[in-house]
């Protein structure tokens, strides 16, 4: 019987011709990346009594990017112990805070390869399955066992496909057609799964519109959200990597435990509404909501694409007296790519605030909190309730286009008409 | 470590890591974030939550982030089971990796409510509700998982050179 991709990366990496979902494993992995959970590992490391120690020096990212730069003297903290620990146990990919957002820096600085293993302490690190990979989150205590000895168990999960076709109206992106399959079937529709997403409206995607479906997929439970990699992949990956990879593709008559079919022709803008990524209505729905606070960036939605279009929306126009428009470009590759192309400018013509790469206002860290009873639009991926401020704050989750359309008429904005 | 016993606490569906931890305090020592485990759910729940206590909730519990300071805040205050109806994946890997037994039962909210006390059979996979006298069964995990808890989750697995 053939097997998923999910299978085949997992058999590979346990050094087994062949596996099936069910069974369990214990598999090698190929690249791993602590941001500052790793301040939480090392207390644990000093409160267990546990000897700190890496079996590959190479293998490991250490970087920060939830607290950055440092809003507070515990976080300061944080990333000192982390800058310690680096050095203790030796580490040789130490980026600091100097990079952007996880889930951005790695791709584009070459640490994901088409059928590479990778985890991370970080529940969006499906965002490489766009890549090929297999990739998932993990807890701290799991990355220490990791740390320790470079392989983990796992059960091997069923697969489930999405397949996507037709041809996506302009000013429609992956971030709706990713909401609307989560307003569709559900938060746990791929709990404890693999999935693939298969068709041609992902393969007219850009690389940068792909991984709004991979790293999305951690909302719908997923464990992995793959892409089988084509020319694109490979064309992107040999450009930030001379290490040799081995993509790893599905075979025709893989077991797919659910084939979901998706038709986009006439897919709407979408937003999630409050407190849950599956609570999901058509922009037009709720046209007219008065917002206080706009957001792009994040992991989902804060690459040199969703700054370009909502550069094009913002042209010219200002942002609602009643609103702060918070812009934080995904990466500092991203940052100087949108200075080159002009982007900051209009961006601060437009009275938006831009901030440096961070995940600060994604999860309500720093820079940008909400206050009680407002009501944000954010580009980025979840909208529990307090996520990103005060508990009786409300988050409306679209694409970089709806928020920037919605940032200059105070109120929620189907970006078709702007 | 087989046979846990305790007061339940209820919580319903979608119970994510941001009630469990939530972000505002995940910067601050984490003895102080112990303070507020579960606040946004139950206020009471980290002043009045026992050793042994029993977390019990709906459907996709634990979904969200993979900040392993939720599962571990809940053990760290002595809750010796979670029984869900569902567990988001992540945060049930971390329950077990540290040592904290979860199970699934897909009847679980019907039968149970915050104060019975309850006892979980771990091996047997059943949860009895010693108020009401009602028996249900649970998911069995598999032997891979019960040697991992009943050791005292992953850490103690490595001290012990079994991984
Ligand atoms: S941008 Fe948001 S979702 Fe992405 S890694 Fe940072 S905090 Fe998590």
């Amino acid at each position: 019987m053939g097997m998923t991709m999910a299978e085949k990366i997992l058999a590979v990496k346990s050094g087994q011709a062949d596996v099936t979902a069910g069974e369990f494993v214990t598999a090698s992995v190929d690249r791993v990346m602590v941001h500052e959970m790793l301040a939480f590992m090392i207390e644990i490391y000093e409160r267990h009594n546990i000897p700190k120690k890496v079996w590959d020096v190479d293998k490991v990212v250490m970087l920060m990017d939830h607290y950055v730069p440092a809003p507070t003297v515990d976080a300061a903290e944080m990333h000192r112990k982390m800058r310690e620990f680096a050095k203790e146990t030796g580490l040789t990919i130490n980026l600091d805070g100097k990079e952007g957002i996880c889930h951005q820096v790695m791709p584009e600085l070459g640490f994901v390869k088409p059928g590479d293993l990778i985890l991370g302490t970080d529940s969006h690190t499906t965002t490489y399955g766009a890549f090929g990979a297999a990739s998932t989150g993990i807890g701290a205590t799991e990355m220490i066992v990791v740390f320790a000895t470079g392989k983990l168990w796992f059960r091997v999960p069923e697969t489930i496909r999405f397949d996507i076709n037709g041809k996506l109206m302009e000013r429609v992106t992956s971030k709706d057609v990713i909401l609307d399959i989560a307003g569709k079937y559900g938060t746990d529709v791929a709990q404890y799964k693999a999935i693939e997403f298969h068709g041609d409206t992902v393969k007219d995607m850009s690389i940068a519109s792909r991984m709004v479906l991979s790293n999305m997929s951690i909302e719908i439970g997923a464990k992995f959200g793959m892409i089988p990699p084509d020319e694109k992949t490979i064309e992107f990956v040999k450009s930030v990597t001379d290490e040799p990879f081995t993509p790893q593709y599905p075979d025709k008559d893989a077991e797919y435990e659910n084939i979901y079919q998706i038709f986009v022709d006439d897919l709407e803008p979408k937003v999630a509404i409050p407190h849950s990524v599956d609570n999901v209505k058509s922009v037009r729905e709720i046209e007219g909501l008065p917002i206080q606070q706009g957001f792009i960036g994040s992991c989902t939605n804060g690459r040199i694409e969703d700054l370009e279009m909502a550069a094009e929306i913002l042209e010219g126009n200002e942002v609602h007296n009643d609103v702060r428009l918070i812009i934080s470009p995904a990466s500092r590759k991203v940052y100087r790519d949108a200075l080159e192309k002009g982007l900051i400018d209009i961006f601060v013509d437009a009275k938006a605030i831009v901030c440096n790469p961070t995940c600060g206002p994604c999860w309500g860290g720093h820079l940008g909190m909400l206050g009680k009873g407002e009501r944000a639009i954010s580009a980025s991926n979840r909208n529990f309730r307090g996520r990103m401020g005060h508990e009786e704050s409300e988050i409306y989750l679209a694409s970089p286009a709806t928020v920037a359309a919605s940032a200059i008429k105070g109120k929620i904005t189907d970006p078709r008409y702007v | 470590m087989e046979v846990i016993k305790g007061r339940i606490w209820k919580f319903g569906d979608n119970i994510d890591t941001d009630l469990i931890a939530p972000g505002k305090y995940l910067g601050l020592p984490y003895e102080q974030l112990l303070e507020h485990i579960l606040e946004p759910a139950n206020p009471d729940f980290p002043k009045k939550v026992q050793k042994g206590d029993i977390v019990i909730g709906g459907k996709n519990f634990g979904c969200g982030s993979s900040r392993e300071q939720a599962p571990r805040g809940l053990k760290d205050l002595g809750v010796g089971a979670i029984i869900a109806e569902s567990f988001a994946r992540i945060f049930f890997r971390n329950c077990i990796g540290i040592g904290l037994p979860a199970l699934t039962s897909s009847d679980i909210s019907k039968h149970f409510e915050t104060g019975h006390e309850a006892e979980v059979d771990l091996r047997n996979g059943t949860i009895t509700n010693l108020t009401t006298g009602k028996t249900l069964e649970t998911s069995k995990l598999p032997d891979m998982m019960l040697e991992i808890l009943e050791t005292g989750g992953v850490l103690e697995m490595l001290k012990q050179g079994k991984l």
